[in-house]
């Protein structure tokens, strides 16, 4: 096990009113090399968990662990290591990639941080490799992302997290500002990455077609409670949980047979 | 999961129907800056929409959906728009302002992604709903009894009670169904909903695409609905027109659209969408992304991006033509048309 999250809850403050809180004991692993999906409607606590696990916010009550650090307390050289290879990439391609650096600055950054190279030469060459192995053009190292596309900035984003290579990706809702033909690409892009480079992905996502092809492992989140969790085929193939079974239920098929079927056959049940 | 999709026969083709609303080359410019010229951002795009009919407008960000529909209701000011758009018997692009205004929320109403920008927080349910109706001189006792009325028929529940609640004391379903009223109690013929169940949990999601597929069979209401996602209009619509870079690429029933899309872009973009019901290892990419207006490759706009594309694609903008029921721009299906 790589990392365990264990009975974590957390409040946020919510003056005048009492702190309200906003994750109830949540418990859940991440091994080497997994994807594991973060499923539930708005609000039900995902962004708080991946922030949790990036040790962006602190839990009030659980613990943490990464490979050996308790992630909550860890210090010094311990959180060092955690910041490294514990990556992440948010939703938003736009706000996230400061536009006053350019792509080598912004891909290079963590390499810098971190000094895992020596010369600037290394650091280039490295940032170079990572930009050939995310569909970028490294020719491009040396200008800025304000012209780049949502797609090609989500990559930026990526190969960002990547460089330094860590071992663990937090993703949160990482292509839902992209368009439907670019979304693809990305997806492509993740799954590749876990498999090159043995990296386990987190995968926060509202779009349970999307996880249900990216993620081997799924938990199934509502008002901040693990209502359900297990394999791609417990969650999708054999629901437990009502809650489950009802997200599941609503999410469109494009496909007009199997939609106007769904829809004929609740109008049956609610017409008994 | 397998599924068999049939082959749109005589049984299962729609029935043709009165036109309500025929569109012809219609062109949307905006100003750039205040330097005086302006950008084609929709390129000439003709359709129909019959009476009663759902049709949905997909297409990727900037493709020009929310122009192309603002457009029919002449929403945006500094749009310069040519063609035609006719109304039941009216062209809309030839009325003056007051009649045009008359025409909005009483023929044609519209929603929006958004229902809390739409909706004003410092008035009540029952008067924001009631307001179309009291815009046009309907007594104020009548306008309450009919937003009731309204609001009871999208199921908002204690809707009597909730006529003088506010918005934010509303749940994100509750104020598009809030917003919904709106746009029907003015009784229109044609509603547009510009990404209207966007912004929500696909629970809610899927309980506003009921409601919307009950009103407007109910109501013969014709619906244009506007949206990104594929997987959405499936079930709802009986037609769908595929946009790209301004202009409409594929045009046909829903069921022959899935079934054997023609266009290489709706081809791309139908392989392009997980499938909750179907295992691949890797997904079908579009290479590339769709261009900005400003910059619209020559020829076939799609061509950088078209794995099928050939010597004229570069050179020849191709046409939408007819191709068995459905229309397409392509220049692979020049001369197959019916
Ligand atoms: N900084 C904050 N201060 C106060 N409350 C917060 C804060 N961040 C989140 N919340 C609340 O915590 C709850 C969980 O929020 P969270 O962002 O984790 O949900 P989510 O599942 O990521 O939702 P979404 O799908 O909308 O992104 C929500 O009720 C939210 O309003
Ligand atoms: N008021 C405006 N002035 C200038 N350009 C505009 C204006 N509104 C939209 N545009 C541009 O027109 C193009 C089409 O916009 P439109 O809003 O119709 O796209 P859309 O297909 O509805 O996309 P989305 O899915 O993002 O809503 C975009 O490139 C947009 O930047
Ligand atoms: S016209 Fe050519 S480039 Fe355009 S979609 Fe058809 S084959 Fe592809
Ligand atoms: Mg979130
Ligand atoms: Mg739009």
């Amino acid at each position: 096990m790589l990392m365990s999250i264990d009975s974590i809850s957390k409040s946020y403050n919510a003056f005048p009113n009492p702190p309200a809180k906003v994750l109830h004991d949540v418990t859940l692993n991440v091994d080497t090399g997994e994807a594991i999906g973060l499923v539930g409607e708005s609000g039900s606590g995902k962004s708080t968990i991946a922030k949790c696990m990036l040790a962006l916010i602190k839990p009030e009550e659980g613990a943490i662990t990464y490979d050996g650090i308790d992630v909550i307390h860890a210090k010094g050289e311990d959180l060092r290591r955690f910041r490294r290879e514990v990556q992440m990439v948010f939703q938003d391609p736009y706000g996230s990639l400061n536009p006053r650096m350019t792509v080598e600055e912004l891909i290079g950054e963590g390499i810098l941080i971190h000094k895992l190279e020596p010369t600037a030469a290394a650091r280039r060459a490295r940032v170079a490799e990572m930009m050939e192995m995310v569909g970028l053009n490294p020719n491009d190292m040396d200008r800025y992302t304000r012209s780049f596309s949502g797609g090609q900035r989500q990559r930026i984003a990526i190969a960002r997290a990547l460089v330094i290579r860590p071992r663990i990706l937090v993703c949160d809702e990482p292509v839902a500002a992209l368009d439907v033909s670019v979304q693809a690409q990305v997806i492509n892009l993740l799954q590749d990455m876990q498999k090159k480079l043995n990296l386990a992905i987190v995968f926060v996502a509202h779009d349970l077609a999307v996880v249900r092809h990216l993620c081997e492992k799924i938990v199934v989140l509502h008002k901040g409670k693990v209502v359900e969790q297990g394999t791609r085929e417990q969650i999708f193939d054999k629901p437990q949980m009502p809650y489950t079974q009802s997200l599941l239920a609503a999410v469109p098929v494009p496909d007009p047979v199997v939609g106007r079927a769904r829809r004929a056959a609740r109008r049956l049940e609610t017409a008994n | 999961m397998r599924i068999v999709h049939p082959m749109p026969d005589e049984s299962t083709a729609t029935p043709v129907r009165a036109p309500l609303v025929t569109v012809d080359r219609l062109t949307v410019d905006m100003p750039l800056g205040r330097s005086g010229s302006s950008v084609r951002i929709v390129d000439g795009v003709d359709f129909t929409i019959g009476v009663g009919e759902r049709v949905a407008l997909v297409g990727e960000s900037g493709s020009g959906k929310s122009l192309t529909a603002r457009a029919l209701m002449r929403l945006d000011r500094l749009a310069k728009l040519s063609g035609r758009v006719d109304f039941d018997g009216i062209d809309l692009l030839k009325l003056s302002d007051r009649d045009m205004g008359k025409l909005r929320g009483s023929s044609i109403a519209m929603v929006f992604q958004d229902p809390m920008s739409f909706l004003d927080p410092l008035m009540t349910i029952g008067d924001q709903v009631a307001e179309t109706l009291r815009i046009r001189g309907i007594g104020k006792a009548e306008a309450r009894k009919r937003a009731l009325a309204v609001l009871d028929e999208l199921g908002v529940d204690r809707a009597a009670e909730r006529l003088d609640a506010y918005p934010h004391e509303f749940s994100g379903g509750m104020r598009q169904r809030v917003v919904l009223a709106m746009a029907l109690v003015g009784e229109p013929r044609l509603l547009i909903a510009d990404e209207p169940t966007t912004a929500l949990d696909v629970r809610v999601q899927d309980q506003v695409l009921d409601l919307l597929d009950d009103v407007s069979t109910r109501r013969g209401l014709a619906v244009l609905f506007i949206t990104h996602d594929l997987g959405v209009v499936a079930g709802f619509a009986e037609r769908v027109m595929v946009m790209y870079s301004g202009r409409i690429v594929e045009d046909g029933d829903v069921a022959s659209v899935f079934a054997k899309p023609n266009h290489p872009y709706t081809q791309g973009l139908i392989k392009a969408v997980p499938r909750i019901d179907q295992d691949l290892n890797t997904l079908y990419a579009i290479p590339g992304a769709p261009p900005p207006p400003l910059a619209r490759p020559s020829g076939c706009p799609f061509h950088p991006r078209c794995d099928q594309r050939f010597d004229r694609c570069g050179k020849d903008l191709p046409a939408l033509l007819p191709v068995g029921l459905s229309r397409v721009a392509c220049h692979l299906l020049d001369g197959k048309g019916a």
